[in-house]
Order: structure tokens, then C-alpha cells, then sequence
């Protein structure tokens, strides 16, 4: 029976020790213990939680990177591709430009040439006419002297020298 | 292996005061029988004074308020070893007399008002400091470096801090966790430090095996239970109970069980852990006594020898067992007050809003 009895002693000392650590550990203990885990549990939670965000984020970052660079070296190679274009135009054109003034110049010089030439011949005709024509008078202040046949040839020499200018 | 024969013989260096104690009454008596059942109750019981081996018993401060009004002595001024002595008008009742190992005044018989620091009392100083020490620490690493990973003492005992609180606190009590945990998380490691000092035979303390201690853990957990987290409801259903009228009237049968039930449930508390750890040092202390019953009845011989060795391999069984069951009564304990708060803090159903 003594075993079931309480002691007031120890009921006592029990009673004052556990209000004691109850207090003390209830203010300055567990609620400090508690709340730092929770704490670090949340925080490590959080940490992970950015950590892969940030993760992701640098991925994204390396794709557009990537996906610049090469719709950079696309443009580069149409720039390439169309200056040269634009300079086998200019070649061409300048070329046809050059064909065409060349041709210009031969075509005016023809005409030149052609000008002239029929000039010269004309200044030759005429002067064959007069050289023709003094000469006849020459021939013709010899031999006309009234004759008949003088007069034929005469006539029929004009006519030559008009058909020959006609 | 090397495990194992540590562990025989830490076991075997730590049972050495029970038996060192219980030749000295082998001697005492003679060829008298070990008187087993002294050496078990002088165990679980409380004493005077700390009784360490052989002879050698540490005295502790005796405070009482008597007639005289209050005295203050060691208890070695009233004798050791079964012998008392007179000091200032008290001693110590001996064997067969009321109050039994208890100091009583010469003069009437009567205990006086005795607050002395008995082996329990001092133990019960010593864990408290233990707890104090422990926890006041390792708050003060968390308050510094919460975020440092956990060392010593704070990461032998986060793992079960954690898993009071998360497992068995917040579920079983539900809403206002932080308003009980304190009172649990201490309930749950003040009972286990205790229980393990209890193991430790040297120590030979059996503070949670004595009533007085699991009698105040359980009323403390009864003023937690209905003062601070009853609420109105629950009183409300105390005494009003939303149960078919004829169970209420004429005989008020089921408040009447309600409030018996609000007492039996700390009761069934302070037994459980009372009976647990009792029967646990008891079962202990009598494989050991045994050894010595049968050296004496059959005289030391080849059956004595396989008593001792059972005896011992038995003893380590239930020191094994006990150090399982040391938890795990902290363990139910702490779940136990955690569930009734949870009860007590019930709120109006929905259709009643």
C-alpha cells in the first residue's frame, strides 16, 4: 500500500520542478526550438523551390541566346547573299551601260564617216562637173564651129553629165 | 561481437551494486535466506539517502516541519543501514510500524510535514537540471544558427522534437498547436529522461515508478486538458450532452459519465506509467534476486551457475525491453494528453451555428 500512496514531499518538489522546467522550457526553450525548425524547414522548402525557378530560367535563357545567334548568322548570310547580288547587277549594268555607249559612239561615227564621205563626194562631183565642164568648153571652143555633128555631141554630152548627176 | 561483450559487460559493471547489495545481506543474515523482497522494494522505493554500494550510501538534507517547527539535518543523523537513530525529536519508523521508513516524531508517531530531499527528490533535481541544461542549449544554437545542420545534442534530439510535435502533437490536438506544445514536448522528455535515469543502476532512481511523480504529470495534464484548452462547448456537453433526453432525465446518467470520465482519464494516465515502470525495475530486481535465492536454497554448485546465467541473459532481456518500453511510455503519454486536449477543445457541429 505505501507504494500507492503519494508522498507529500515528493508531490511537493515535483510540483515546483515541473512548474519550473514547464515555465522555463515554455518560454525560453520550445517555442524557440519549434519555431526555428519550422523556420529552416520553410526556408529550405523556399531555397529549393528558387533554385530550380532560377534553373529553368538560365535553360530559357541559354535557348534564346541560341536561338538569336543563329537568326543572327541567318541574317549575316542573306546580308552576304543579296550584296552579292547587288554587285553582279552593278557589274552588269555598268557593263550593258559601257556596250551601249560604245555602240553609241561607233553608231555616230559611222554617221560621221558617212557624212563625210558623201560630202567628199559631192565636192568631187562637183568638181569633176567643173573640171568636165571646162574641159568641154575647152573642147567645145575648138571643134564648135557650126557643124551639125558638133551640135549632136554636144547635147548628148550633157546629157551624160546630167544622168551621171542625177 | 566486440559489441556485444561491451555491452555484457557495461551491463555486468552496472548490475554490480544489486549484487554487491544483495551479499551484504547474505552476510548480515548469515545463512539466512536474501530477504528479495526488502532488496526490491528498497530499490523502487524512496529513501533518505543515496544508497550507492556496499556501505556506501550518500546522506541527502533532511527538511521537516514538525512540532519544533522546521529542522533541517542530514539524514545520516538518523542512522543508515537499518539501525535508526534519535535526532531533534524524529526518526525514522522502523519495519512493521505505521509509516514505515518514513521519519516520524518520537513523541506522537505522526509525520511531521516532510519536504526532505529524498533519492527521488534528488533525481528529480537532477533531470530537471538535465532538461534545463539540454533544451536551453540547443535553443540557444537554433536562436544563433537555425540554418546551420544540427550537431550533438541537437541532432540526437531534433529527430524526436520533430516527430512529438509533427506526429503526435498537431494531429492529436488539432487547432492552437502552439499553445500546448510546450506542455507536451516537456511532458514527453521530462518522462523519458526520467524513465532512462531510472535504468541506470547506479543511479537506482525510479522517479516516473512513483505514484507522487505520474500523480502530478497526470494533474497537470488535467488542468491543461479542461482549463486552458475546454472550451465552452465542451463544458457545455459536459453537463448537457447531445444525447437522446432519457439518458439525461430523470437520472442524469450520461453527465454523470462524462465528468466521472474526465477524472478517470488522468487516472488511467498517472496508473499506466506508474505500473509500467514499476513492473519493469521489479521484474528486473527479482531475475537478479533469483540468482541469489537459488545459490542459497541449492548452494553454489552447477545449478546455481545456470540460474545465474539465465537469470543474467534474462536480465538483459528486460533491460532491452525496458529501454523500449521507457519510450515508449513517454510516447503514450504524451499522446494521451495530446488527444484529450484535442477532445476538450471541441467547437458546436455546423447545424447548430
Amino acid at each position: 500500500m505505501e507504494l500507492l500512496t503519494p508522498d507529500f514531499g515528493l508531490v511537493f518538489w515535483m510540483v515546483i520542478c515541473f512548474t519550473a522546467v514547464l515555465f522555463i522550457l515554455g518560454k525560453y526553450g520550445w517555442p524557440v526550438i519549434v519555431g526555428m525548425i519550422n523556420k529552416r524547414s520553410d526556408e529550405i522548402e523556399e531555397s529549393i523551390l528558387k533554385a530550380n525557378e532560377a534553373n529553368a530560367r538560365l535553360a530559357g535563357t541559354n535557348a534564346e541566346t541560341e536561338r538569336l545567334l543563329a537568326e543572327a548568322k541567318n541574317e549575316r548570310l542573306e546580308l552576304l547573299k543579296e550584296a552579292s547580288k547587288q554587285k553582279d547587277q552593278i557589274i552588269a549594268d555598268a557593263k550593258a551601260e559601257a556596250a551601249k555607249k560604245a555602240q553609241d559612239l561607233l553608231d555616230k561615227a559611222k554617221e560621221d564617216i558617212q557624212l563625210e564621205r558623201d560630202n567628199a563626194i559631192k565636192e568631187i562631183r562637183t568638181q569633176v562637173a567643173e573640171l568636165s565642164v571646162s574641159i568641154a568648153e575647152k573642147v567645145v571652143r575648138e571643134k564648135l564651129t557650126g557643124d551639125k555633128a558638133g551640135l549632136d555631141m554636144i547635147n548628148k554630152l550633157l546629157d551624160e553629165v546630167n544622168i551621171a548627176k542625177s | 561481437m566486440n559489441l556485444f561483450s561491451k555491452i555484457i559487460t557495461i551491463l555486468m559493471i552496472l548490475f554490480a551494486p544489486l549484487v554487491a547489495q544483495a551479499n551484504e545481506h547474505q552476510e548480515s543474515e548469515g545463512e539466512g535466506k536474501v530477504d528479495v523482497k526488502e532488496l526490491v522494494f528498497g530499490h523502487i522505493g524512496d529513501s533518505y539517502s543515496w544508497h550507492i554500494i556496499g556501505d556506501i550510501a550518500i546522506p541527502l538534507p533532511c527538511i521537516v516541519y514538525g512540532q519544533n517547527g522546521l529542522d533541517v539535518f542530514m539524514s545520516s543523523k538518523l542512522g543508515h543501514g537499518g539501525h535508526y537513530t534519535e535526532y531533534n525529536g524524529y526518526t525514522i519508523a522502523a519495519e512493521g510500524q505505521p509509516n514505515a521508513g518514513k521519519i516520524v516524531e518520537v513523541s506522537t508517531g505522526e509525520r511531521p510535514w516532510d519536504i526532505s530531499i529524498t533519492k527521488n527528490v534528488l533525481f528529480l533535481f537532477i533531470s530537471s537540471g538535465l532538461m534545463l541544461w539540454i533544451f536551453l542549449s540547443i535553443s540557444k544554437r537554433y536562436k544563433e544558427d537555425y540554418w546551420r545542420k544540427p550537431e550533438g545534442k541537437q541532432a540526437f534530439l531534433e529527430p524526436l522534437i520533430v516527430m512529438i510535435e509533427k506526429d503526435v502533437i498537431e494531429p492529436c490536438v488539432g487547432k492552437n498547436v502552439e499553445k500546448f506544445s510546450p506542455f507536451l514536448l516537456t511532458v514527453f522528455f521530462f518522462i523519458m529522461i526520467n524513465n532512462y535515469l531510472g535504468l541506470i543502476p547506479i543511479f537506482g532512481s525510479n522517479l516516473t515508478g512513483n505514484i507522487a511523480c505520474t500523480m502530478v504529470l497526470a494533474v497537470f495534464t488535467f488542468l491543461v486538458t479542461n482549463f486552458k484548452g475546454g472550451t465552452k462547448h465542451y463544458w457545455l456537453e459536459m453537463v448537457n450532452p447531445e444525447v437522446p433526453l432519457w439518458l439525461k432525465l430523470p437520472i442524469p446518467l450520461m453527465p454523470l459519465i462524462e465528468i466521472i470520465g474526465m477524472f478517470t482519464k488522468p487516472i488511467a494516465l498517472c496508473i499506466r506509467l506508474f505500473a509500467n515502470m514499476l513492473a519493469g525495475h521489479v521484474m528486473q530486481l527479482v531475475l537478479i534476486g533469483l540468482i541469489f535465492i537459488f545459490s542459497i536454497n541449492v548452494g553454489i554448485g552447477s545449478g546455481a551457475y545456470g540460474v545465474s546465467i539465465l537469470s543474467c541473459a534474462l536480465v538483459i532481456f528486460m533491460t532491452l525491453l525496458e529501454c523500449l518500453v521507457c519510450f515508449i511510455q513517454a510516447y503514450v503519454f504524451t499522446t494521451l494528453s495530446a488527444l484529450f486536449i484535442g477532445l476538450a477543445q471541441v467547437e458546436p457541429h455546423e447545424e447548430h451555428k
